[in-house]
C-alpha cells in the first residue's frame, strides 16, 4: 500500500487524526532541513510537507512568503528538495513526504522527469497549488505511472459538481483550505469548516486534511475533532521565522511547539505525548 | 483559412492561457466568465460600454497621419493611432471602462488593482471614482519610489495605495499581492487586471475592451489609403495595447503584425524585458505563457526604461500568436528607445511614453525594409508627460 493510505489506514485503527507540519525546504538554510524533519516525526508528525520555493507564491502569506524568499536567498532548487527527501529517507522508511509547491519549478524539469525523480528520492506526494484538476491531466497521469498521489485542494467556494470532480481526481488525501484567504490568514470557522466536511464526505472515502488557518492548539484540536488530519504551516514558519538567525534553535523550539500541537489534538499533556511519539 | 475563434472554452490560445490558481478562486472566475458571456451579448451593455469611450475616454481617438516622420524615415507611410490623446493618456482607460462597468453589473463595490508605473492604477482609481467604487492599488515599494508623481494622482483620486515589499518589489509582486487581496475579499471585491494576463477570461476580456483600438484603425485607414494597412506594430509589455491593435485584423493575413518588447541594455546582457523574443514557456500568475525565468524556474527581475514594459511574462494570445507566426515579435533597447522619444517630440510635437517609443523606434527601421509605398499603422499607446522625469534624469537635468 501507498505510504500516505498506509499511515492513515494505523491512525485510524489507533482512533487518532493526522498531525501535518509543513516547512519550506532550505528555510532558512539548507543544512536545516532534513534534521528538522526527523525532529518533526519524533515530536509527533505523521505525515510531513515540504514547500518548494518559489520566486511568487501567490496562494501564500507573508509568513511563507518570507520563508520562500530566505530559501531563494541561496537558490534551492527543485533538485535539492528532492536531494533533502532522499537524505531523509535513509533514516525514516515510513513516515510520508508530500511536496506542496507551484507548477513552474515543475513545468521546468519536465513532468515525467519530476515524477520519477520524486518516486527515486521517496516522496510520496505532490499538491500543485496553482495547478486546478482541470489543467492537471498530464501530471496527474505522470505522478501515477510513479505511484505518486496527486493532492487537490478543495475550498469554502467550491461548488457541488466541483467536489465530485476533485474528489475523483484525487489520491492520498484531499487538502481542504478552510478559509478565504491566503496561507496563514487568521480566520477559520471550524463550525464552517466542519459542515463542509460533512459535505465532502458524501463524494469520498479519502482522507480529508484541514490547513490554511490552524494557528496553535487551541485550532488543531477543534480541527482534529472533525477532520482526518490537521494541517500547519505559518505557525510552525512563524517559530523558524523567529529563531533564523540561530538555526540550531529552530531543531529544539519547533518540534517543541509540534508537540503542543499533537498533545492538544489527542487530548494529552504534551510531556507525555514526547515521549509516546517516538515511533 | 477559417476564422480565428480564440480561445476555446477552458481560455487556451492553443497551449497557452488556460486557468492555474488556487481552488478557492476557481469559483469566482467561473461566476466572472458567466457574467461577462452574459454581458458581451447583452446590446445594453455593449452601448453602455461605447457611450463611456465616447463621452468620457473621448473616443475615437484619432489616425494620425505623421508626414513629417514618415518624410524624416524615407519609406513607408506612417499613421500615430492616438491613444495618447485618451482621458488619463493612455489605452489603460478602455478597459479600467468595460471591467467597471463590468463590476457594477456583478455587483461588486470594492475594485483593486495592480501597477508597475502607475498608468493602469491612475487608470483604475479614476474609473473607480467615476463610478463610486471603492478602489485599493497594489504597487511595489520600488515602483512607489519611482513613480511618486503617480501615486499622488492615485490618492487624489481617492484610491488607496498598498506598497508591495515581497519579492522583487516591482508589478509581478504587486499582481502577486493583488490576486492573495482577492482570495481574501472575492464576495464584494473585482479585481481589475492590467493587461491581456492572468487566468481565463481576463486575457480575453482585456483583448475585447481593447479591441476599439484595432476596430476604428480599421475603418479610418481607408480615408487616407482605400485599403487596409500594411503593417501594424504596438510595444508589448503584458501585450493589451498590442491585442487590441491587432485582433481586429488576425483574419487579415496582408497585414503584417509586429510586437515590440523591451530590450532594455541589449538582450545579451540580461537586462531586458523581451519575454517572447528571449523566453520560455511557463506558468505565472495564472497561465500558462513565455517567462523570464531561471534554469529552476523561478521568475527573474526585469529590466526597462520604461516600467510600462517591465515585466517578466506577457499575455498568453502573443505567445501563441508567436508559435503560429501570425505576428512577430522583436526588441527595442532603452537607448533606441529615448532617441525615437526625442525625435518624434521634435519632428512631430508628440511626446510619446517611453513604451509606445519603443514601438516607434522599430517603426522606423520596418519603414524602410518596406519601402515608400506601403503603409504601416504604430500604436501610441500613451502619452510621455509622465516620463519627463526618467528622461531629464538621464539627461543628467534636476528640477
Ligand atoms: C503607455 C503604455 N503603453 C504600453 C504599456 C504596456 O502595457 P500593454 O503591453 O498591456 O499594453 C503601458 C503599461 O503601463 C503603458 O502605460
Amino acid at each position: 500500500m501507498a505510504r500516505i493510505a498506509q499511515r492513515f489506514a494505523e491512525l485510524k485503527k489507533q482512533g487518532r487524526r493526522a498531525l501535518i507540519p509543513y516547512v519550506t525546504a532550505g528555510d532558512p538554510e539548507s543544512w536545516v532541513t532534513v534534521p528538522l524533519m526527523h525532529a518533526l516525526v519524533k515530536a509527533g508528525a505523521d505525515i510531513l510537507e515540504l514547500g518548494v520555493p518559489f520566486s511568487d507564491p501567490m496562494a501564500d502569506g507573508p509568513v511563507i512568503q518570507r520563508a520562500a524568499e530566505r530559501a531563494l536567498k541561496h537558490k534551492v532548487s527543485l533538485t535539492q528538495v528532492l536531494d533533502m527527501v532522499r537524505e531523509f529517507r535513509t533514516g525514516d522508511a515510513a513516515t510520508p513526504v508530500i511536496l506542496m509547491g507551484y507548477l513552474n519549478p515543475i513545468e521546468v524539469m519536465g513532468y515525467e522527469a519530476f515524477a520519477g525523480r520524486a518516486a527515486a528520492a521517496g516522496v510520496d506526494g505532490a499538491l500543485t497549488v496553482d495547478l486546478p484538476p482541470e489543467e492537471a491531466g498530464e501530471l496527474r497521469q505522470a505522478l501515477r505511472r510513479h505511484k505518486l498521489d496527486a493532492i487537490f485542494l478543495l475550498a469554502p467556494t467550491s461548488p457541488p459538481e466541483r467536489i465530485r470532480r476533485i474528489a475523483a481526481a484525487a489520491s492520498g488525501f484531499i487538502y481542504y483550505v478552510s478559509l478565504r484567504g491566503v496561507t496563514g490568514a487568521a480566520h477559520l470557522d471550524v463550525r464552517e469548516v466542519a459542515a463542509k466536511l460533512e459535505e465532502i464526505r458524501r463524494h469520498t472515502d479519502l482522507p480529508l486534511g484541514v490547513g490554511f488557518g490552524v494557528s496553535g492548539p487551541e485550532a488543531a484540536a477543534a480541527v482534529a475533532a472533525v477532520a482526518d488530519a490537521v494541517i500547519v504551516g505559518s505557525a510552525i514558519v512563524r517559530r523558524m521565522e523567529e529563531s533564523a538567525a540561530q538555526p540550531d534553535k529552530i531543531l529544539t523550539e519547533v518540534p517543541r511547539f509540534l508537540a503542543q500541537l499533537r498533545a492538544a489534538m489527542d487530548g494529552t499533556a504534551p510531556q507525555m505525548q514526547a515521549s509516546g511519539a517516538s515511533r | 483559412m477559417s476564422a480565428y475563434d480564440l480561445p476555446d472554452q477552458r481560455g487556451h490560445f492553443g497551449p497557452y492561457g488556460g486557468i492555474f490558481v488556487a481552488e478557492t478562486l476557481m469559483q469566482p472566475l467561473a461566476e466572472l466568465r458567466a457574467a461577462y458571456e452574459r454581458l458581451r451579448a447583452d446590446p445594453q451593455f455593449q452601448e453602455e460600454f461605447t457611450e463611456d469611450l465616447r463621452l468620457y475616454v473621448g473616443r475615437p481617438s484619432p489616425l494620425y497621419p505623421a508626414k513629417r516622420l514618415t518624410a524624416n524615415w524615407g519609406g513607408a507611410r506612417i499613421y500615430l493611432k492616438r491613444e495618447d490623446l485618451n482621458h488619463t493618456g493612455a489605452h489603460k482607460i478602455n478597459n479600467t471602462i468595460g471591467q467597471a462597468l463590468l463590476a457594477r453589473h456583478m455587483g461588486k463595490r470594492r475594485v483593486i488593482a495592480e501597477t508597475g508605473a502607475g498608468q493602469h492604477g491612475v487608470a483604475t482609481a479614476t474609473v473607480a471614482a467615476r463610478f463610486g467604487l471603492k478602489c485599493v492599488v497594489y504597487m511595489g515599494s520600488e515602483d512607489m519610489r519611482r513613480q511618486a508623481i503617480n501615486v499622488y494622482r492615485m490618492k487624489l483620486l481617492g484610491a488607496e495605495v498598498v506598497p508591495v515589499e515581497s519579492g522583487s518589489k516591482t508589478l509581478k509582486d504587486a499582481l502577486n499581492e493583488a490576486m492573495r487581496d482577492w482570495v481574501t475579499n472575492v464576495e464584494n471585491t473585482f479585481y481589475i487586471i492590467g493587461t491581456v494576463a492572468g487566468p481565463h477570461p481576463y486575457p480575453m476580456l482585456v483583448r475585447d475592451f481593447q479591441s476599439v483600438i484595432g476596430r476604428e484603425v480599421r475603418y479610418q485607414i481607408m480615408e487616407f489609403e482605400g485599403r487596409l494597412p500594411d503593417a501594424l506594430v504596438a510595444c508589448v509589455g503584458g501585450g493589451s495595447n498590442a491585442m487590441g491593435l491587432f485582433y481586429p485584423f488576425l483574419d487579415d493575413a496582408e497585414v503584417a503584425l509586429h510586437g515590440v518588447e523591451a530590450a532594455g541594455e541589449g538582450v545579451a546582457t540580461g537586462h531586458h524585458a523581451a519575454t517572447l523574443c528571449a523566453g520560455r514557456p511557463g506558468v505565472l500568475h495564472g497561465n500558462r505563457t513565455y517567462l523570464l525565468e531561471t534554469d529552476d524556474g523561478q521568475i527573474i527581475e526585469t529590466h526597462s526604461i520604461s516600467a510600462g514594459l517591465d515585466y517578466p511574462g506577457v499575455g498568453p494570445e502573443h505567445a501563441f500568436l508567436k508559435d503560429s507566426g501570425r505576428a512577430r515579435y522583436a526588441a527595442i533597447t532603452d537607448r533606441e528607445a529615448l532617441a525615437a522619444f526625442h525625435e518624434l517630440t521634435r519632428i512631430e510635437g508628440i511626446m510619446p511614453a517611453l513604451e509606445s517609443a519603443h514601438a516607434l523606434a522599430y517603426a522606423a527601421k520596418l519603414a524602410r525594409e518596406l519601402g515608400k509605398d506601403k503603409s504601416i499603422v504604430v500604436n501610441l499607446s500613451g502619452r510621455g508627460d509622465k516620463d519627463i522625469h526618467t528622461v531629464a534624469q538621464l539627461e543628467g537635468i534636476s528640477f
